[in-house]
């Protein structure tokens, strides 16, 4: 018998019971599309992680002062000392680091910011104008020009900040007092929203300079730095620490971290979950595929007479195996088939129900769901197929 | 061309054993027409089961067209079973969800033909047992002896050596009985050796060579 033909005879035979094929493929389906759901869950869950990392701006690198003590070291010696201060002068000397993309010394302070009689408490940021593409911000209006020198009294506002202070939306240009002091606003922020807790709506941005003297340090809070590529954050870090240690007189008493390690360790998570749940699905597939080859066991013996009229007409234990085998092949892949246009509904719906989720189902999984169920159909009528292939075929006929 | 020596089949049931066969010596040459008659269990069915390779003798060897078949691997004797051999039961055996075009082309299929060589060779078959207008009825819409029929033109579209027919016209009315022993006729003066085993006095008398059965042996075989 040709290939072409047994797919032909056997999907004839598929059609023809169609209470049979339902119930095959609503069950190979509904393991497939439970496999599609939940892999889109988890990847979701994942992406949705990643993504708020990501709009922290990507190979970042924050150096802080201080050495967070996690093993070996002294306990007693550094009891009572502070650590040194992080400068500017610190900061300009990462600029010329290899694999610096850019950097940005950051302070963060509480100030009182009051414009057109209108007064408010407001989280100030003091950077250069570097901070913007670090941290991913964008300009809704105007530009921040600060460098690392002497600066004119700027400041850029967070875009809710800047619909509080001047409703009629004319805040480009204005004057407003910040502490004790005025500044003329430059720019205004893109709404951006929440990410990892921070609104960076309700910020202002001033230059650093500035931000030192009124909250009165010259310590830095942070230095921010970009790396110029994923792979260049590890020798960009060792860098940054022996400059660092060198200009503070051999002591290592920075704490460099990238938010690349954070968030490699919750994209391990999410996969490792992901890949857990859907195990868990195709659990299901297995179930299926237990119903499946009980289908096609009683099919065989209700089929039994045909099967010895086969034999009487010449057909071999190779064809029948392969009628039987491909009978449920058929229905193996047309249950994958509705299993995954179920499983994208079920995943648009999640997107649906909770927006932020970007529950797509990734390829892997789609073709993983159709290959398990092809392997479960296969599995599934090995048995039923070799009993049909064994019948004695005078048997077979006696039976009506 | 069918040569059967000491041909025994015991069936082991429990702890009893029957002999359907027993040391049946046969031969039988191309193109006879021949009758196999005696009473319910002599064994009949058996005898013809092991000449159309369905079933496997216990003892004895058989000879087909000159080669040992009963030694051939399970393919090779399906392959047998294809193209030497037709096979037509009391109960027709068709596929009730295919039409009669249809079942008659399934040896075609089994054997790997191409479509178009199946069409014609359907077409001609239907034509041959005057059914060319039923071709795609099921057989739940055809009367019985139009069932015989088409399981006729299945038996013989490849062109068998030998036709087995095991009380053919059983479940037919005189009529259509009749019928269907003309077209068997009609391929036993085609050239195809006919075997025909049935209870019915008639039908096994106009057999050119008839054999009488009990307990497993031959007890009479005239000419
Ligand atoms: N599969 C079987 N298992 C056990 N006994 C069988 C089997 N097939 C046939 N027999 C026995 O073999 C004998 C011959 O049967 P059979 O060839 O069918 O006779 P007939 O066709 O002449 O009526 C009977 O006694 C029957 O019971
Ligand atoms: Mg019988």
């Amino acid at each position: 018998m040709v290939l072409k033909d047994a797919l032909t005879l056997s999907y004839r035979t598929v059609v023809s019971y169609r209470l049979r094929a339902l119930l095959i493929l609503l069950a190979m389906a509904l393991g497939v599309a439970a496999v599609v759901v939940l892999t889109a869950l988890g990847d979701g869950a994942r992406r949705f992680v990643v993504s708020q990392f990501a709009s922290l701006g990507t190979n970042l690198i924050i150096v802080l002062p201080g050495r967070a003590e996690t093993s070996g070291g002294f306990p007693g010696a550094l009891v009572g000392q502070t650590p040194r201060d992080l400068t500017l002068d610190d900061a300009a000397s990462l600029a010329t680091l290899r694999g610096v993309m850019r950097y940005a010394p950051l302070n963060v302070g509480a100030s009182e910011i009051s414009a057109g009689g209108r007064l408010r408490e407001v989280t100030v940021l003091g950077s250069t104008a570097e901070l913007i593409p670090i941290r991913n911000m964008k300009f809704a209006q105007g530009r921040f020009t600060a460098g690392s020198g002497p600066n004119p009294a700027e400041i850029v506002l967070g875009s809710a900040l800047a619909r509080e202070l001047f409703p009629a939306g004319d805040a480009m240009g204005q004057r407003l007092r910040l502490g004790d002091r005025r500044f003329r606003v430059t720019g205004v922020l893109a709404s951006q929203g929440e990410s990892m807790g921070f609104n960076t709506d309700e910020i202002a941005v001033i230059p650093i300079d500035h931000a030192q003297s009124l909250l009165n340090t010259q310590s830095l809070f942070r230095i921010l730095i970009e790396a110029q590529s994923r792979s260049m954050i590890e020798p960009v870090k060792a860098a940054i620490r022996s400059t660092l240690t060198v200009r503070h007189d051999g002591e290592e008493d920075v704490t460099v971290i990238t938010q690349d390690a954070v968030l490699s360790t919750f994209d391990r998570i999410f996969r490792a979950l992901t890949f857990a749940v859907s195990g868990i699905a195709a659990i299901s597939l297995a179930v299926a595929g237990i119903l499946v080859m009980n289908v096609m066991l009683v099919a065989v013996s209700q089929r039994t007479a045909e099967i010895g009229l086969l034999k009487a007409l010449g057909a071999t234990r190779q064809d029948i195996k392969r009628l039987f085998l491909l009978e449920t092949l058929w229905l193996a892949l047309a249950g994958a088939g509705v299993g995954i246009a179920l499983g994208y509904a079920g995943s648009l719906g999640l997107r649906l129900a909770y927006p932020q989720l970007p529950a797509y189902p990734p390829a892997w999984a789609s073709l993983a769901a159709i290959a398990t169920a092809i392997l479960t159909g296969i599995a599934a009528s090995l048995l039923p197929a070799s009993r049909a292939a064994r019948l004695n075929p005078v048997l077979a006929l006696s039976k009506r | 061309m069918i040569e059967l020596s000491g041909i025994s089949r015991i069936f082991t049931m429990g702890d009893q054993e029957v002999r359907a066969l027993n040391r049946i010596n046969l031969r039988i040459g191309p193109g006879e027409y021949l009758s196999v008659m005696g009473p319910s269990g002599s064994g009949k069915s058996t005898l013809l089961n092991i000449i159309g390779l369905l079933d496997l003798p216990t003892h004895g060897t058989y000879r087909l067209e000159s080669r040992d078949v009963t030694a051939l691997s399970e393919a090779e004797q399906a392959k047998v079973r294809r193209e030497r051999i037709g096979f037509i039961f009391q109960s027709f055996h068709l596929v009730p969800r295919l039409t009669a075009a249809e079942n008659i082309e399934l040896p075609l299929i089994l054997e790997g033909l191409p479509p178009a060589e199946r069409q014609a060779r359907v077409q001609a078959a239907l034509q041959q047992i005057d059914l060319s207008d039923r071709a795609h009825h099921r057989p739940a819409e055809l009367s019985g002896g139009q069932r015989q029929r088409v399981a006729i033109a299945r038996a013989t579209i490849l062109n068998p050596a030998v036709l087995l027919a095991d009380e053919p016209t059983g479940n037919l009315d005189h009529k259509t009985g009749a019928e269907v022993v003309a077209l068997l006729e009609k391929l036993h003066h085609a050239g195809t050796t006919v075997i025909v085993v049935t209870h019915d006095r008639e039908l096994g008398g106009r057999a050119h060579r008839r054999i009488q059965m009990r307990d497993g042996e031959i007890v009479g075989d005239e000419s």
